[in-house]
């Protein structure tokens, strides 16, 4: 979330003073981004140096100094909407980093790192949703805000589910497997009974 | 909060020797009036056999049902059914309306099977058919009604009446986000009112409606959440960049 594309969006609405943006994002935010004062000022100041908002009075300064958008704002704004995510690679998944590393540690049993990063996620997304079900109905910015919440949670549940159903039918001989590719090897013995229909 | 569906070392077995499937292995769970509870698992985990012997639709092998304080195993097959009607409400995924029945008459059969007056059981459905904002559909049939207003009729059906437990398995599958969040928030207000929920799913987001949500695995349960603190615990979780 860009603290300095908010402003801008905000502005757009009118010309505002500083602490009447921070209380407003917030607001918009469903207030589960809180913002501190100092970041207001700094990002404006940034803005204004920037040719994108421009202040009422230069003379006065803090919470009386009423700012709004330039045209060149508007214009960044209005781009920046429409300008898809950066495609990089993900960050490093501590959920998955972790998983990963369980596979590899002798004596970890698995579903149950899996359930309790499962149970941890569940429980924040309980939160979420608790916390859409009590607000106004006419709050959407709360809702929008749960909802991505929850999806984002959501799609973590469902890697570990995937992860479960992954695992319990991995092949037993995996391990030997993964060691390296010997022809004669725990794995290949173990195709070789389980091509001859032999039961373990 | 009263307890009002108790289950004590129930345990399934399908078929004998060689071909004996375990669908639960002595599951214990209680859940009080006013409370919502979700039972999650994978498919075959056993969640669906343990919402049926929880709803008196099958015999447990082993282990006692009790709902609101009587075991329900003990009964004849008729004493059976006669809970079902009274105190016990059910909602599936398909909805199970009847087509030739409008969404009135669907409310009011249940009551009326069990000896309600057909007025009586008229008023009552009308009454919860309100209150999921039905009352101008009453006496359309379940072929004009969107998805979403099948599965609400199918619920006023459910908690109609002086219903106690109320069980829905996977209810939401059929319907888009949307509905499926309103459906959600009628189960949870239902449970508020008094009514103890239970809702079987795979569906985290479904699940998270849930006060409390047990996980299943292989016929037992293996964990369960903690109780839900409040929204207030969010802030300050996460601060924009």
């Amino acid at each position: 979330m860009s603290v300095r594309h908010a402003l801008l969006a905000l502005l757009s609405e009118g010309p505002k003073y500083g602490l009447q943006l921070r209380q407003e994002f917030e607001a918009k935010t469903g207030e589960v981004w809180p913002l501190n004062v100092g970041q207001v000022y700094t990002t404006l100041q940034r803005l204004e140096r920037d040719g994108l908002v421009e202040s009422d009075d230069a003379e006065a300064e803090g919470p009386q100094k009423t700012f709004h958008l330039t045209t060149d704002g508007s214009d960044e704004l209005h781009e920046w909407l429409r300008t898809p995510g950066g495609d990089t690679a993900p960050p490093r998944d501590e959920l998955v980093i972790k998983v990963l590393v369980a596979l590899t540690v002798p004596g970890v049993a698995l579903p149950e790192v899996l359930q309790a990063h499962r149970r941890h996620l569940i429980q924040l997304m309980q939160r979420y949703t608790r916390l859409k079900q009590d607000a106004d109905a006419g709050d959407v910015g709360l809702a929008l805000v749960a909802d991505a919440e929850i999806f984002r949670l959501e799609a973590q549940v469902r890697w570990l589910d995937a992860a479960d159903a992954r695992l319990k039918h991995r092949p037993v001989a995996a391990p030997e497997a993964a060691a390296g590719p010997v022809p004669g090897g725990a794995a290949g013995r173990a195709r070789g009974r389980r091509a001859a229909g032999v039961r373990r | 909060m009263t307890p009002v569906l108790e289950l004590r070392g129930v345990t399934k077995v399908y078929g004998t020797g060689a071909g004996e499937v375990r669908a639960l292995g002595g599951v214990d769970l209680t859940v009080g009036s006013g409370e919502l509870v979700a039972i999650m698992g994978p498919s075959g985990s056993g969640k669906s056999t343990l919402l049926t012997i929880a709803g008196t639709l099958e015999q447990p092998t082993a282990g006692r049902v009790l709902v609101a304080g009587v075991d329900v195993t003990a009964l004849s097959r008729n004493e059976q059914a006669a809970v079902r009607r009274r105190s016990i409400g059910y909602v599936f995924q398909d909805f199970n309306l009847l087509a030739g029945l409008t969404a009135a008459e669907n409310v009011a059969l249940p009551l009326e099977l069990d000896g309600v007056a057909a007025r009586r059981a008229r008023a009552t459905a009308l009454e919860a058919l309100g209150r999921f904002d039905l009352a101008g559909q009453a006496d359309r049939y379940p072929e004009d009604l969107s998805g979403g207003e099948r599965q609400r009729v199918a619920i006023a059906r459910a908690v109609a009446g002086d219903r106690r437990l109320l069980l829905a398995d996977e209810p939401t599958g059929a319907l888009d986000s949307v509905n499926g969040e309103a459906v959600m928030r009628l189960l949870r207000d239902s449970c508020r009112r008094g009514v103890a929920g239970v809702v079987v799913t795979h569906d985290a987001q479904l699940a998270s409606w849930a006060d409390r949500i047990v996980f299943i695995r292989d016929g037992s349960i293996v964990d369960e959440t903690a109780p839900v603190p409040g929204p207030e615990s969010l802030l300050n979780s996460g601060s924009p960049q």
